[in-house]
């Protein structure tokens, strides 16, 4: 394959980074200009190289060629589909990638979560806390869970639409272009450029080019709906597309801002005062509810019934799930600014409508697990499927947690501690990592074209090691959460405080230690993934026993 | 501009709360309605039809 043009583009843009260094403003922008002129010239010499990435020549096979994949590039082994040629090395691609942020971030992490426990950790200036927290909050929400989705999504409007993606290599650029806005706005944060804003920190030139990269990702997700040959739009692909549409208008809206200089890193927000926080909290629950909700929802909807080899429970309560988290996801985003300058209105809003929420939540819950009604006794032997139903499970259980936060007077002991950090992680370690790690054990021998896993003992062990870390991690943090809220309240007779905010820091030390190990707990789990996923794609088989009581279907004898 | 915030919340919490909540109720009603379940069947098997 030979990409003339795209080459020439991409050595032209590394050529103008190259400009954009010599030109630059500031110091910092000069820095990340360098990043970005480096990481385009490899590119670029990698694309003249013509290294055909495709197919099986991505990880190398064993030296005897045994584990080589039947069949061509673009490979259809559905019979009954032979006239479709889906597109799936990208989506091969986005697994792998997938597999690697993941690991990134969970290991920025367990980092982090050191630097709290002993602050010695900190190495100024570019690896202190405040620059590798959003690392590690960008690393597993954006390049985890973001590679997650488009792989996924890609994947399932294919093969619900029975279309190949629209739009050629589009679907390509759409990938390597969100890979580079992860280099650059990880970059960015370590070499301290920030615009503060919570999940949305990289600066407006990183935003520029994710709206580029978001609208040629819809323009290939839309496409592909309107050229399908199924005339219904199954329910996943719904959700799929509320999440990239309603992605698109929050990040714009969050993101506009006047830069100082076009060759400086440095921008200011177009809002002020609370308008400004508004609009952040806006951006960010509702990143919570459609980055990962809507488009985790979708995998749940398409993976849940393959794994268990069933339809889903109730397609028509799929329907009411969806449109209902659509209209009250969208107001439930004050519920982060209780007991600020924001309109008491406006946070009763907020809270009410974080509450409704609960309905839906649990509808679609509800409608996940009793996918597996009659099929129960599958989660004794496939460890992939329990990995997908205790998704559901903390889907279930951090949705619950969520709305009581939001309520006026449990936010007043909640909000600032360790308790909001706790919820966050069960939700997103326990919803959106489980399910997404289910999603790729369930394409990872599909895609490679192997008869199963390299081992299920090993999914297993990774489903136990994730499962129990989360379990430390968010009981510890109720734990702290609780303890830090009742501290900083806690009054003597004297009418002052009795605790000081340093007081309520040590405190805390054993909690954090504790919760570090929960951390790893999970990163040794996603390590297993890796090595497990690695050996798949080789064609490896693991020669073990079977899961779950294989002895007693044995005759007697 | 010849909108102002006050204007912008009147409507918000009355015409545009009534459209949407009729909005809503409609897809319920729809999604609902008797001979929806067949449809609603055939597309819930349309994952499994697919390797």
């Amino acid at each position: 394959m030979k990409y003339t043009t795209e080459t020439m583009l991409v050595g032209l843009a590394a050529f103008l980074a190259l400009l954009g260094a010599g030109f630059a403003a500031d110091e910092p922008f000069r820095a990340h200009a360098y990043v970005l002129f480096v990481v385009l010239a490899l590119a670029t010499i990698v694309l003249m190289r013509r290294i055909d990435f495709s197919g099986d020549k991505m990880i190398p096979l064993r030296a005897d060629g045994s584990g080589a994949r039947p069949g061509g590039v673009a490979t259809t082994r559905s019979e009954s589909a032979a006239s479709v040629a889906y597109m799936d090395d990208v989506v091969r691609y986005g697994v792998v990638a997938t597999v690697f942020w993941g690991v990134v971030g969970f290991l920025v992490g367990v980092v982090i979560a050191s630097q709290l426990a002993w602050p010695d950790l900190n190495i100024q200036p570019w690896f202190n806390f405040g620059r590798m927290r959003p690392l590690h909050t960008s690393a597993v929400i954006f390049a985890f869970g973001g590679n997650a989705l488009i792989a996924t999504s890609f994947y399932v409007v294919q093969r619900t639409c029975r279309a190949r993606l629209w739009g050629g290599n589009l679907a390509w650029f759409v990938f390597w272009g969100y890979q580079l806005f992860i280099v650059m706005a990880a970059t960015g944060y370590l070499l301290g450029i920030t615009e503060g804003r919570e999940y949305a920190e990289p600066e407006w030139y990183v935003d520029l080019w994710l709206t580029i990269v978001w609208v040629a990702y819809l323009a290939v997700f839309l496409g592909t709906l309107v050229k399908r040959k199924e005339p219904h739009i199954y329910v996943a692909n719904w959700f799929y597309l509320a999440f990239i549409v309603t992605i698109a208008m929050l990040h714009v809206v969050n993101n506009l801002s006047l830069p100082v200089s076009f060759v400086g890193a440095k921008s200011y927000s177009a809002f002020s005062g609370v308008q400004d926080a508004l609009t952040q909290w806006w951006y960010g629950h509702n990143a919570v509810g459609f980055f990962l909700t809507a488009g985790f929802l979708g995998m749940m909807y398409y993976f849940v019934p393959k794994q268990a080899n069933r339809p889903v429970y109730s397609y028509r309560l799929s329907i009411i799930h969806f449109w209902a988290l659509i209209f009250l996801y969208i107001w439930a985003g004050p519920h982060h600014l209780h007991y600020t300058a924001l309109p008491d209105w406006a946070q009763t809003l907020g809270m009410v409508f974080s509450i409704m929420l609960w309905m839906p939540s649990w509808g679609g819950m509800i409608n996940g697990l009793m996918t597996l009604s009659g099929a129960w006794d599958k989660l004794r032997t496939d460890p992939v499927l329990r990995m997908m139903v205790i998704s559901i499970a903390f889907y279930g259980m951090s949705t619950f947690e969520g709305p009581m936060m939001s309520i006026k007077s449990v936010n007043s002991l909640s909000h600032y501690t360790d308790w909001t950090i706790g919820h966050v992680h069960s939700g997103a370690l326990g919803w959106v990592g489980m399910i997404s790690f289910g999603a790729v054990y369930h394409l990872t021998p599909k895609l490679w074209g192997r008869e199963r896993l390299y081992s299920l003992r090993l999914v297993n062990w990774h489903f136990w090691l994730a499962t129990l870390g989360i379990v430390v991690y968010a009981a510890v943090m109720w734990v702290s959460g609780i303890m830090q809220g009742l501290m900083w309240r806690e009054y003597g007779e004297d009418g002052y405080l009795v605790y000081s905010f340093a007081e309520t820091v040590a405190a805390m030390h054993p909690y954090y230690i504790l919760r570090m190990l929960g951390g790893a707990m999970f990163l040794v789990g996603a390590l297993i993934m890796a090595f497990n996923v690695y050996k798949t794609i080789r064609g490896d088989v693991r020669r073990e026993v079977p899961m779950g009581g294989a002895r007693t279907l044995q005759p007697a004898e | 501009m010849d909108f102002d915030y006050h204007a912008m919340r009147a409507f918000a919490d009355s015409w545009g709360l009534l459209a949407m909540a009729l909005f809503f109720l409609g897809v319920v009603g729809f999604v609902l309605r008797p001979g929806a379940r067949r449809a609603a069947d055939e597309a819930a098997a349309i994952p499994l039809k697919e390797d």
